[in-house]
């Protein structure tokens, strides 16, 4: 790696430590506002993506800024130790439009001003609270707003004549999470989409404060559930890098299977409910049969069906005997031709391409610039995949494919699901294939200082990232997991407008975003 | 087309048995039908995918006269998930307003029951109970289907819990 060049370009004084786990990540700090700012655009500019930006607060106030290069994952740290008050921070906004909804989430929580922002609208915290909930320290009561009003928020509207709103949620008719649509429309056709977010969140990043590690991990794994197993790997690689542990091969590969079965179980199922919305309920059945048998199977090889806690900061509370592997191995085997066969029926079903098809339209250029990446993204032409462009071990030596389409629209992103399932299993059949010996799970060295370390995996929707910051003793000073939901749900905006409200659902589940992961 | 056939044909049925019980004709109960309506208050989705997972060819749940609905106006369950966030509290209790009586109340997972691992944040209310009054709780991380599936055929002769 041309490490050397890459410092060069960038920060004078820091590189980029290059892990077995997986790709090379740094935090790096910043002395003042304007070097924030300058490096943030050096690092967009020169095809840095923003992958996020969160806060801390007591009893150290800072802000870091995530940014995913080919090269690794860089954090800036902006510590915010002026005695100014309100404390402000330079806002990202002016080049970055994706970080409009994080700076305003970091306003609300903390009370840290972004200077220059134009959005002066609330975020997640839907003035519930009089003061900002995070400001101050763990265990105060937060005193609440008495009367808040839910409904008061100034969507933009859209006037002319015909034009008309329709509202949706937060309650939504179905198994679903909760959440708030604004929809401009006029007859038929969508002419703006607004989302209104927040509704599920539940504190996560000051729980985290002061919890012990492994009561943190079990939180982590309760960020958003159906990823579950990716937002604990985050999160153990982030404590890791933190007490400088590097875990076993063994254990390495056991974590890459977990992850690539949550992928596969997740697929499956946005792939039956995307046929089921689209009128075929024969898919339904069918692909939920196939997930539930997975499901099954993780509760007998696995201990639990979603792959809760499973993984730890440390190592992985499973182990696989031989009858194990070879039951997994036949598992595989049926599972890639079964999806095969239903891959090849989709295909052919007229009824099906058609909603399908130019439906939902992404363009490659608006999901560069909105910096949409996981199954969104590499349907409209983002080539990122960490598990084939930095390959840590094991993907070193098992490469998986990255899988591509250009089109940007529903029938693209069902395609990109189709080919990821194959790959993921023939990745699992790889590692099954030689899984090393492994330990379960070894004790964490102790920490004599304050650490921080960064974790970040390619988990069903896009990259998940994990910081945390830890005080000696191992105890969680601050920790914050990121989604990739955050950058994607800006991107439904996008694509929504111009297609049938009708057609919305549709659009909807092909992104299959995460609520609870955006709101934390 | 004829793949499709041939795929259903070759996938059988895969339902399994459950054993709803038998509610005698004079007691209290909905009988043979049971119209649920789902509101997720704030849950991480996982128990989400459990519920989800009732309606699979596996559990079948329709099978056993309980169906979801779209509106709480249809429904005579109320099932909630999470540990109802401040936010979700007050579109919960309109929800509850919306069910017709008789109604019963189902909260599902540790969240629903306690706050689970979110309890005592700023932002949650640590479950249903203290916002609305529950019948019946399923306790677990998520819970496994078979357990939410003994609770609803249960809450089809469900006796209503005191008002609070
Ligand atoms: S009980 Fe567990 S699975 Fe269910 S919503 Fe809560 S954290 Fe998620």
């Amino acid at each position: 790696m041309d490490n050397d060049d890459f410092s060069k370009r960038f920060s004078p004084g820091f590189c980029l430590i290059p892990r077995e786990d997986g790709i090379p990540r740094a935090i790096i700090p910043q002395n003042s506002p304007g070097s924030y700012i300058e490096e943030a655009r050096t690092l967009a500019a020169s095809g840095g993506r923003f992958l996020g930006l969160w806060a801390a607060g007591d009893p150290e106030p800072r802000i870091c800024t995530a940014f995913l290069l080919r090269e690794g994952l860089i954090v800036l740290v902006l510590p915010l130790n002026l005695p100014e008050d309100p404390q402000t921070f330079p806002s990202l906004s002016s080049f970055l439009p994706a970080a409009d909804r994080f700076e305003r989430t970091v306003r609300d929580l903390f009370g840290f001003v972004p200077e220059g922002l134009e959005d002066s609208r609330p975020w997640i915290s839907q003035g519930l609270w009089t003061v900002p909930p995070l400001a101050s320290p763990p265990g105060t009561c937060i005193p609440e707003t008495p009367t808040p009003d839910l409904q008061e928020y100034p969507f933009v509207r859209v006037l002319g004549p015909g034009v008309h709103e329709i509202p949706v949620g937060p309650v939504h008719a179905g198994i679903i999470e909760p959440g708030h649509f604004r929809f401009q429309v006029v007859g038929e056709k969508v002419l703006r989409l607004e989302e209104r977010l927040g509704y599920t969140h539940k504190g996560v990043d000051g729980l985290f404060r002061g919890r012990e590690i492994a009561a943190g991990a079990r939180l982590a794994a309760r960020v958003s559930g159906d990823s579950t197993v990716a937002c604990s790997l985050a999160f153990a690689q982030a404590v890791e890098q933190a007490l400088d542990f590097s875990p076993a091969a063994g254990v390495r590969f056991m974590r890459a299977l977990l992850l690539e079965r949550e992928r596969v179980a997740n697929h499956l199922g946005d792939l039956g409910a995307l046929g089921n919305d689209a009128g075929l309920g024969f898919g339904l059945s069918q692909f939920t049969r196939l997930k539930e048998d997975l499901l099954r199977r993780n509760r007998i090889h696995f201990g639990a069906r979603y792959l809760f806690d499973v993984i730890v900061p440390g190592g992985v509370r499973a182990n696989l005997d031989d009858k194990a592997i070879l039951d997994l191995l036949e598992e595989n085997r049926l599972l890639a031709a079964e999806v095969g066969d239903l891959q090849k029926i989709y295909d052919d079903h007229g009824g099906l391409q058609d909603r399908f098809q130019n439906t939902g339209v992404l363009l490659p250029e608006v999901a560069r610039r909105l910096g949409a990446g996981g199954v969104v993204g590499r349907g409209s032409a983002q080539a990122w995949d960490l598990r084939a462009d930095h390959g840590g071990d094991p993907y070193r030596r098992f490469p998986p494919a990255l899988a591509l389409a250009h089109e940007g629209d529903v029938a693209a992103r069902v395609r990109i699901r189709f080919l990821e399932i194959q790959e993921s299993l023939a990745l699992c059949r790889a590692l099954l294939e030689h899984l090393p010996e492994h330990s379960i799970a070894e004790p964490l060295p102790d920490n004599p200082e304050t650490a921080e370390g960064l974790g970040i995996v390619e988990g069903v929707r896009g990259e998940v990232l994990a910081w945390v910051r830890l005080a000696p003793g191992g105890v969680i000073r601050a920790a914050h997991i990121q989604d990739p939901s955050a950058l994607l749900w800006p991107a439904l905006e996008v694509v929504v407008p111009g297609n049938l409200v009708a057609d919305f659902p549709l659009i909807n589940k092909s992104f299959n975003l995460s609520y609870s992961g955006h709101d934390l | 087309m004829w793949k499709l056939l041939v795929k259903i044909f070759r996938t059988g049925r895969l339902t399994e048995k459950s054993s709803r019980p038998v509610t005698q004709p004079h007691t209290p109960g909905f009988g043979r039908s049971l119209a649920i309506r789902h509101v997720d208050a704030g849950s991480c989705n996982g128990c989400e995918l459990e519920l989800l997972a009732l309606e699979n060819p596996y559990y079948a749940l329709s099978s056993d006269g309980a169906k979801f609905v779209a509106s709480p106006r249809h429904a005579d369950l109320l099932i909630v998930t999470g540990p109802v966030t401040k936010a979700m509290k007050d579109p919960l209790t309109k929800t509850l307003e919306a069910t017709p009586e008789p109604r019963r109340v189902l909260a599902v997972g540790d969240c629903a029951c306690d706050g689970g691992v979110f309890r005592d944040s700023y932002a949650v209310c640590n479950g249903v109970s203290p916002v609305i009054p529950v019948d019946h709780q399923v306790p677990g991380c998520p819970p496994p289907p078979d357990e939410i599936r003994r609770a609803i055929l249960r809450a089809f002769a469900l006796p209503r819990q005191a008002q609070k």
